[in-house]
């Protein structure tokens, strides 16, 4: 580690990992919900513990951006951050904010919290993902400003690389296209028209090109390929992301009240949207095929490749499959939408978190490059475990789905929304136990922090062997 | 052709110099705000035509009564609403025409048990007043009416 200042990505990344595990925990709940409707009820519905669900994932992510950004903007750049103090209080600020608007979902009911937050002043709770009582929207908005400040100046006052561009550019987009959640008309149809604006333009918009900046990063210090190459690689990635993924939002303007010629963009530019992903498939494994050094640090390669071949298969094939409007009419909001969603998430934003902190932990952690060996096997146990859980999740719920859209929407005799539900029981069950399987992944590698922390470094030669 | 170009040039070690990082950065920047601006004016024209297939004249106080209702007691959290949310519990998109009236809806939400069903996935009870239950009614009632291509595919959401 050059910098003092890229300490104050540890706490980032810490807090990330812990949330994740309770992200993990909800999620647990949740499957077990869809099998046994009372579990917990009422005392936890299902809303309240998908909302704790979906917005930890979304605030660990947001964790682990902030943590990345923090950790390599300095080494970029070539200085320290401006103001190291603003980080850590930022730090603070934000987990205290989650932690309470957590409490506040788990121990208040949602319109209790409403009453209490000042809602009604400017409506914005209750919308998917958006439940954020807008007192904490408002102070996202704030650690946003005070995140891009300080990344912002110590970029543009520092060595420019394209690496840092982008990644101030993808950051300023997520901080820009939040504001859309303030806006809450009566009009169901613009509401769900602007949501969009917040949702999708972040997860197959800005957020790529975090994403990508994060990859090239991590890239460029485990393989040693010239920056100039990966550089290159980066803004075609991107490009491509954003020519087909702004347009490519019109996959959610299907059956909303938009204009129908929107089925026609949305599916033409969205069909184009795994472009980008294959590429940066290609792009990862070429770069460490093409590499000039083998780095001691192997899980961190794992992680980027598996990111690249991950989101790949969640964003791009799994996205694919129900995009087109013909095939969306019958598998909007059914279990596919949920089986993408999960590989996409995974695939795409957690794994390329787990890459950032797999690469950066161990210098933050007073080591030279890497983990002992016996850390990084287990840590590798982590990575295999989670990642081959999330791909059957994926796989049993896109069989529910295709069953659910099925008997729901295509047989002759269309069965009720519960029916249904009852008939594909079984799905469920499989991916409560993958689930199950997916948490144990989750405990092995947290015990990768604390196992062989003792022992020596693996060096090149060692994790060769 | 073009996208032939592309791949050929990034392909194998030795990236052809007729493709640089100038021009990669360029297609970014352009392509970007070109589809950006495309998109801009997509949005402009569903502004124009959404009055004709939005049902916002039937968006009433009581309407925008029950819209807030909706989110304050985060029925996304369960439910899809046209095809967006949760999916755990029925579309209610078009739940005023499977119910058939606004008051077999207000009935049902009004008849949820307080500590559930054993065994199985049940509404809470929200203990809403009949003014309250009116406007959510309402709500739904108007969403029914937005003219959004025939979706869903029939009357089970």
């Amino acid at each position: 580690m050059q910098y003092q200042s890229q300490r104050v990505a540890k706490p980032y990344f810490i807090a990330a990992i812990g949330l994740f595990v309770g992200q993990i925990l909800f999620g647990l709940v949740m499957g077990l919900q869809y099998v046994m409707g009372d579990f917990l009820f009422p005392e936890i519905p299902f809303n309240v513990a998908r909302m704790v669900h979906t917005n930890l994932l979304i605030v660990w992510l947001l964790f682990g951006f902030m943590g990345a950004a923090y950790y390599l903007v300095p080494e970029e750049s070539e200085r320290e951050l401006v103001s190291p103090g603003l980080a850590l209080a930022m730090f603070w600020i934000f987990l205290i904010a989650g932690a309470l608007t957590i409490v506040g979902y788990l121990f208040v009911p949602y319109s209790t919290l409403a009453d209490m937050t000042g809602n009604d002043i400017l409506p914005t709770m209750g919308r998917e993902f958006l439940e954020q009582p807008t007192i904490t929207k408002l102070g996202i908005v704030v650690v946003a400003l005070a995140f891009l400040y300080n990344i912002g100046f110590t970029i543009l006052s520092g060595r420019k690389t394209v690496i840092t561009l982008v990644l101030l550019t993808g950051l300023t987009g997520l901080a820009v296209f939040f504001l859309f959640s303030f806006y809450n008309p009566d009009n169901l149809v613009k509401d769900k028209f602007y949501w969009w604006w917040v949702v999708h333009l972040w997860v197959e918009g800005v957020w790529e090109l975090i994403l990508g900046s994060i990859l090239s990063f991590v890239l460029i210090k485990t393989t040693g390929v010239d920056r100039e190459v990966i550089e290159k690689w980066l803004y075609v990635i991107i490009a491509m992301t954003l020519i087909t993924g702004i347009i490519g939002t019109g996959h959610h303007y299907y059956w909303i009240g938009t204009p129908e010629y929107w089925q026609w963009w949305g599916s033409i530019f969205s069909a184009m949207e795994p472009i980008p992903f294959f590429m940066m498939t290609v792009f990862a494994f070429n770069m460490v095929n093409r590499r000039r050094r083998n780095h001691p640090n192997k899980p961190a390669v794992l992680w980027a490749l598996g990111t690249a071949v991950m989101a790949f298969l969640g964003a791009g094939v799994w996205g694919f499959l129900h995009t087109l409007a013909p095939v969306n009419y019958y598998t909007h909001g059914t279990q596919i939408t949920a089986a993408h969603g999960h590989m996409a998430f995974y695939g795409a934003y957690v794994m390329i978190v787990l890459t950032m902190i797999s690469y950066a932990m161990p210098m933050l952690r007073g080591r030279e490059a890497a983990n002992s060996g016996r850390s990084q096997v287990v840590e590798m146990w982590g990575f295999w475990l989670m990642t081959v859980s999330i791909v059957f999740i994926t796989l049993f719920l896109t069989a529910a789905g295709i069953l659910q859209a099925y008997l729901q929407r295509m047989s002759e005799t269309p069965l009720p929304f519960m029916v249904v539900q009852d008939k594909i029981a079984l799905f469920y069950w499989l991916r409560e136990i993958a689930g199950v399987v997916f948490i144990i992944g989750l405990i092995v590698y947290v015990a990768s922090f604390f196992v062989g922390s003792r022992e020596p470094e693996a060096t090149v030669n060692t994790a060769e062997a | 052709m073009k996208w032939d170009h592309l791949n050929h040039c990034l392909k194998g070690a030795t990236m052809s110099q007729a493709f640089t990082k100038a021009m990669a950065r360029n297609i970014f920047y352009g392509g970007s705000l070109f589809f950006f601006l495309l998109f801009l004016a997509l949005t402009f024209d569903t502004e124009s035509a959404l009055p004709d297939r939005d049902n916002r004249q039937a968006i009433t106080e009581q309407v925008a009564m029950g819209k807030a209702l909706w989110e304050k007691n985060d029925c996304i959290g369960c439910h899809t609403l046209l095809g967006e949310g949760a999916y755990f519990a029925p579309e209610l998109g078009n739940v005023y025409k499977r119910f058939g009236s606004t008051d077999a809806i207000k009935a049902f939400i009004k008849g949820r048990p307080k500590d559930g069903i054993p065994g199985r996935r049940s509404m809470p009870q929200f203990n809403f007043s009949d003014e309250e239950l009116d406007a959510i009614a309402a709500f739904l009632k108007y969403a029914s009416e937005i003219s959004n291509a025939n979706w869903p595919p029939n009357i089970q959401g």
